[in-house]
């Protein structure tokens, strides 16, 4: 997957997660806590969709590099590389 | 081998179970009733459609709240907000001898109406309300304390404290007397903050709803199928025995029936101590009237009415019920859709506190006796407060303490479990866990929401 295929996907799972939110304006560099106050239970629930997906694990001590779009694609795009869009 | 075998089909095992199967996991939910709902089911009597407890989903925040137990539960079981159909409550009121307190969804009303019939306590309350919007829900080290104690350093005026308690402690008090502080904020927030609504179609809307998608996503759910025993071996539960000796394997399990109902399912468990089992239960009376109650003079949604100044919580002592105190409810008086037009009966329903060893203690003709003569005292101690609809009754229903035992299993007919809450919902197996009334949150919201956030911290993160 390149970068902009896993923002994409991203961006689909915050839709599962929030379907009552607004993404068409999100910026990719401010935290999504600041745009869409997801709590700790959404933020595992990002986690556990890549896990459920992809099967892309992300251990806890990583959970930080999830808090904006852009930190998480950064943090995505070695880990998701090898795979296929669906 | 199931990854989770859940006990219970009520609110806190159904969502527990869409969680765990959405993300791919094999569940089974395993009720022993002949349907789903436990404590909050629905039936069908006299060619009309009841429900068992729904008088009003609280937490109710708009279309478009982020914040809020409501707005998380269908975050995480990924409903919208639609799917629920709750319309908002018209407006409730606590009616105490020489002063009513209205309010309504959200603080504005209830502020008012302090300042206006408590002036010299309006300062006080925002104090309250400050160390209210303070509390953590997600923090389980400061549940503990006394409410009354923070109460009366606050407010000064004990009318007042009394009547703040009545609803909070009607709508999810399990302890008699006393209410834990958190369990106070989390009743504060849910009802003066948050608010009342209902779907048109009562309860049985949310239940199908969690069923459906709990089965689309691959989940399976067994009625009749009763939990006899848990089977443990090397300190680990490995299983279930059923009431029909149906054995089944589970690498772990959730279980909605309680603290005390659970451990005493436990191999391993030769006494349980019955003491921790909560004590408050109730009746609830149901009339169905000849008109809409809005045309007998009644608009409200919810009446909490106590007939002194002083609110007494507790198992009542010396008759099969306390006529002191008690809940109106009206379905009817919701701002439905206009689509939807009215329901299609009047009805009043009515709880009280009642004894559930004494109720339990009558033989069947007693029972039947009983049941028609505290029908009869409960209505008439509740028109002390609303119009007197006595000439409207068409039908009756009533259910006591040894209905919601027949069919829910708890002990005591306890509605809101234990008085000690297992927060963490852990037990003495590792892999046993706790969701629901015992867990800690009850009500409908609040117990999907203990489903949900047992399955997430026991069941999903390995
Ligand atoms: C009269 C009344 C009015 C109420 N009104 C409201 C209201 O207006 N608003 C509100 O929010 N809440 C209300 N409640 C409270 C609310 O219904 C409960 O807090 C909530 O439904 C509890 O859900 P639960 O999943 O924790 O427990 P339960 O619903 O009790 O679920 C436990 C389930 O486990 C099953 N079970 C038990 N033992 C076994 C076994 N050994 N094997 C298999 N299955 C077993 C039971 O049959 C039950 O279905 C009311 C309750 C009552 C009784």
């Amino acid at each position: 997957m390149t970068p902009a295929e896993i923002r994409d996907e991203i961006l689909d799972i915050l839709e599962d997660i929030a379907p009552d939110e607004d993404l068409g304006d999100l910026k990719d560099e401010v935290a999504f806590r600041e745009q869409l106050e997801l709590d700790s239970m959404d933020f595992l629930d990002i986690v556990m969709e890549l896990r459920k997906r992809h099967r892309v694990q992300v251990p806890e001590e990583d959970y930080g590099q999830l808090a904006s779009m852009q930190s998480t694609v950064t943090y995505l795009t070695p880990l998701m590389k090898d795979l296929q869009k669906a | 081998m199931y990854d989770t075998i859940i006990i219970g089909a009520g609110m806190s095992g159904l969502a527990a179970g869409i969680r765990l199967a959405h993300f791919n996991q094999r569940v089974c939910v395993l009720e022993r009733h002949y349907t789903i709902g436990g404590l909050n089911s629905f039936y069908r009597l006299g060619g009309r459609d009841y429900d068992v407890g729904l008088h009003a989903v609280t937490n109710f925040t708009p279309k478009g709240a982020k914040k809020g137990p409501l707005a998380r539960l269908l975050r995480q079981l990924r409903f919208k907000w639609e799917d629920f159909s709750l319309s908002p409550q018209i407006g409730s009121t606590i009616a105490f001898p020489d002063v009513q307190l209205q309010f309504g969804n959200g603080l504005e009303l209830l502020e008012a109406e302090i300042a206006a019939k408590f002036p010299a306590q309006k300062d006080a309350f925002q104090q309250l309300l400050a160390k209210i919007i303070d509390y953590d829900d997600l923090d389980e080290n400061n549940f503990g304390g006394s409410t009354r104690a923070v109460l009366s350093a606050t407010i000064s005026d004990p009318l007042l404290i009394e009547m703040l308690l009545c609803p909070l402690m009607w709508y999810g008090n399990a302890r008699e007397h006393d209410m834990d502080f958190g369990q106070f904020c989390i009743m504060f927030r849910s009802i003066f903050m948050e608010g009342f609504a209902r779907p048109f179609a009562g309860v049985r809307l949310i239940l199908k709803n969690l069923v459906r998608r709990f089965r689309s996503l691959g989940g399976e759910l067994k009625l009749r199928s009763g939990v006899e025993r848990i089977k443990v071996k090397d300190g680990k539960a490995i299983g279930v025995v059923l009431d029909s000796g149906e054995e089944l394997e589970g690498r772990r399990i959730l279980s909605s029936a309680g603290l005390v109902e659970t451990i005493r399912l436990c191999e391993d468990i030769t006494e349980v101590d019955e003491q921790q089992a909560g004590q408050m239960s109730f009746t609830e009376s149901i009339s169905i009237l000849d008109k809409q109650p809005k045309q007998l003079g009644f608009d409200r949604t919810i009446v909490f009415y106590n007939d002194s100044d002083t609110f007494h919580w507790q198992r009542p002592t010396d008759a099969l019920c306390d006529m002191r105190t008690g809940v109106i409810c009206s379905p009817n008086n919701y701002m439905y859709d206009e689509s939807d037009g009215d329901l299609p009966d009047g009805v009043i329903r009515i709880t009280t506190i009642a004894d559930s060893d004494r109720w339990m203690a009558l033989s069947e003709d007693e029972y039947k006796l009983e049941k028609l003569r505290w029908y009869d005292r409960t209505i008439a101690s509740a028109v002390r407060f609303i119009p007197d609809f006595r000439g409207h009754v068409i039908d009756t229903d009533m259910f006591t303490p040894n209905t919601i035992r027949r069919f829910t299993w708890h002990d005591n007919g306890a509605v809101y479990g234990a008085p000690e809450k297992r927060l963490d919902g852990t037990t003495h197996l590792p892999n046993l866990f706790l969701c629901g009334t015992d867990q800690g949150f009850v009500g409908i919201i609040g117990s999907i929401v203990s489903g949900i956030s047992i399955a997430n911290q026991h069941c999903l993160r390995e």
